[in-house]
């Protein structure tokens, strides 16, 4: 306890934001969420649904990626990284609750969707899934946390039914992945040319694919760098190469759907959406998938690391691209998230930062074991 | 039988009549607003068109398949069979995809209360069930706000087109499949601020089409993940059994 209490320069930074962070939530819950925020009714969505939303949901997609991974595909050499990824994506999701108590009118009757159904709605949908995905990615990293207290009967039972719970999850998260896109394709009139699509939900799913992988490889390097560990770098060069496939696949169907929508004109049209279009496809796509592609690339820690950068750029662009700058236009005002709303999607992403870490330092989620069990 | 409520532009004085009992109606605070907000869900806006004053009404549109219906996740809001779109309050959890949803951009919010509602035209639903007329409509003194069958409205409204001697526009009557509200003008409704760019097709069925294929996709998700899942671990069942046999 000695420890953690000690000061760094980190742990200095975290109690500044948190503080900040705290005064804007209580705040926005006394005020109301005009006073706190910059939305308005021209706008009614702003940060917390376009990046602690949006964003955190696909990031958060490399949970079920890997489970299917290891256990549907059967892939066992990615045990080492299940745990550790499971974590990043149960402690996102989390998050995004919290995101989202701070976003509601009234956060209290978030229990709601629950009893009062409407199954018309693709929020209804979300709201099910996010509740149930949440329950199982739970599920999935429990026995890490029942071992640690010597419950390993309750462990092995939950472990019993890892099969089905991961299917379930893999089905859920590709729902829900998808119909984070869904929720605009009810507004053709409103969000512009570049990224009102009918495929829209197959844009986010395909897209929080890379993301998800992008993340693991993002999350093993500041591991790697934080806590001292090896880097599994063989597991990470064959992600890279995954990603390589998940870019060009998105980046055909970019083509194919402008090309039928007829969008490469708005290039040459007046507005400033062609500069976030341009350089999410650019920097956050073509980029990442041209370098990676060459193996010298995809085994350099750094070029590796950089490239997963690349493409959470592009995807964190692409969804404040959709939710923010393709809306602008059609609601003749211009979105600039306030002070408060900064500072409260900051304070979520630290509180994230500050839990993994804990974890790391007193659950067991760098097991080495696994990996020595594999090898023989 | 469906009612709606016919606004004809070109009788409209606009003297603010139908804004102020709209106002009295729903307990909300006296003004003369010219957008709507969280105080006035009805209201008088005027535009200058070639040097002529042309006074139009915005409030809720009343759609026959509403977006705001079909997108709220706990079933807020309710079209209800007499043409009203109504809100209950007490469900809203203040998501807001009403909002989002709206083509109209009606339905607004109480940014400044730490408990928030949203607010929008309800069509006076409790007025019109037990017989009476809609506020605005009582107390129209020129007879630009009619209320009735939406059926014979527009045939009244057809009428009207066809005796006048300027091109007019009926808004409401075909887009995003028809609204309860119907705008009467002669002027081209997208200069009055109407969205011009709207299908006539209802909007809801363009989320619908995908959640509705979604009880297909887990049965098939899950069994072709179950597949997969039985066919690899064999393999890695045989594999292993090789790899002892060879010891």
């Amino acid at each position: 306890m000695k420890e953690l209490l000690k000061p760094t320069f980190w742990k200095v930074v975290f109690v500044i934001i948190l503080c900040i962070g705290i005064y804007s939530t209580i705040y926005r819950f006394v005020n109301g969420l005009g006073a706190a925020s910059a939305m308005n009714d021209y706008f009614p969505w702003g940060l917390w649904i376009g990046f602690d939303l949006l964003c955190g949901v696909g990031l958060a997609a490399g949970g079920f990626i890997i489970c299917a991974t290891v256990y549907v595909f059967n892939i066992k050499r990615f045990k080492p990284i299940i745990k550790p990824t499971v974590l990043t994506a149960f402690l996102g999701y989390l998050l995004v609750i919290v995101a989202l108590l701070i976003d509601l009118g009234r956060p209290y009757r978030i229990w709601h969707a629950i009893i009062m159904w409407n199954p018309r709605s693709v929020m209804f949908e979300v709201a099910w899934c996010v509740m149930l995905y949440t329950t199982v990615l739970f599920l999935e990293f429990s026995p890490t946390i029942l071992e640690r207290f010597k419950m390993h009967k309750t462990a092995k039972v939950i472990k019993s039914f890892t099969i089905p719970i991961v299917i379930v999850g893999v089905i859920l998260s590709t729902l829900h992945q998808s119909s984070l896109g869904s929720l605009y394709l009810i507004v053709p009139e409103k969000l512009h040319p570049f990224w009102y699509s009918p495929l829209l939900p197959f844009f986010f799913f395909i897209s929080s694919i890379g993301a998800g992988l992008a993340m693991v490889i993002f999350e093993s390097f500041l591991s790697s760098r934080a806590f001292k560990k090896e880097i599994e770098m063989d597991l990470l060069a064959d992600l890279g190469k995954v990603m390589v496939v998940v870019l060009a696949l998105y980046l055909v169907l970019k083509i194919i759907d402008f090309n039928f929508r007829h969008v490469w004109g708005y290039f040459f049209m007046p507005g400033h959406e062609k500069y976030y279009a341009f350089f999410e496809l650019i920097i956050g796509v073509i980029l990442p998938m041209v370098m990676l592609f060459f193996e010298k690339v995809r085994n350099s820690k750094k070029l590796l690391f950089l490239n997963a950068l690349f493409v959470l750029f592009g995807f964190i662009s692409n969804r404040l691209d959709v939710s923010i700058i393709g809306m602008e236009h059609y609601s003749g005002i211009t979105y600039i998230p306030s002070f408060m709303e900064v500072s409260i999607t900051l304070m979520i992403v630290s509180v994230g930062f500050a839990i993994f870490a804990l974890a790391v330092k007193y659950l067991n989620v760098f097991e080495h074991d696994t990996v020595r069990l594999d090898k023989v | 039988m469906s009612k709606s409520i016919l606004f004809d532009s070109t009788l409209c004085i606009g003297c603010g009549a139908c804004r102020d009992a709209c106002k009295e109606r729903n307990g909300l605070p006296p003004g003369e607003e010219k957008e709507l907000n969280y105080n006035a869900v009805n209201v008088v806006k005027d535009y200058t068109i070639n040097g002529d004053t042309v006074f139009v009404r915005k409030f809720c549109m009343h759609c026959n398949d509403p977006s705001c219906v079909s997108v709220c996740p706990v079933g807020a809001f309710e079209k209800t069979s007499i043409g009203a779109v109504t809100y209950n309050k007490d469900k809203c959890m203040g998501c807001r995809y009403c909002m989002i949803a709206c083509p109209f951009q009606i339905p607004r919010y109480e940014w400044f209360n730490a408990f928030p509602v949203v607010k929008k035209c309800d069509m006076c639903y409790d007025r019109i069930t037990s017989g009476k007329l809609t506020a605005c409509v009582e107390a129209c003194p020129t007879g630009a706000s009619v209320f009735g069958d939406r059926d014979e409205l527009i045939k009244v409204a057809h009428e009207k087109m066809a005796s006048s001697d300027k091109k007019m526009y009926l808004y409401g009557e075909k887009e995003v499949g028809g609204t309860a509200t119907l705008i009467l003008t002669d002027i081209e409704p997208a200069k009055l601020g109407f969205p011009s760019n709207l299908p006539n097709e209802p909007l809801p069925m363009l989320t619908w089409n995908i959640l509705s294929k979604i009880p297909s996709f887990v049965l098939f998700g899950g069994t072709l993940l179950s597949g997969i899942w039985w066919i690899t671990s064999r393999r890695k069942e045989v594999e292993e059994f090789e790899k002892n046999n060879k010891k």
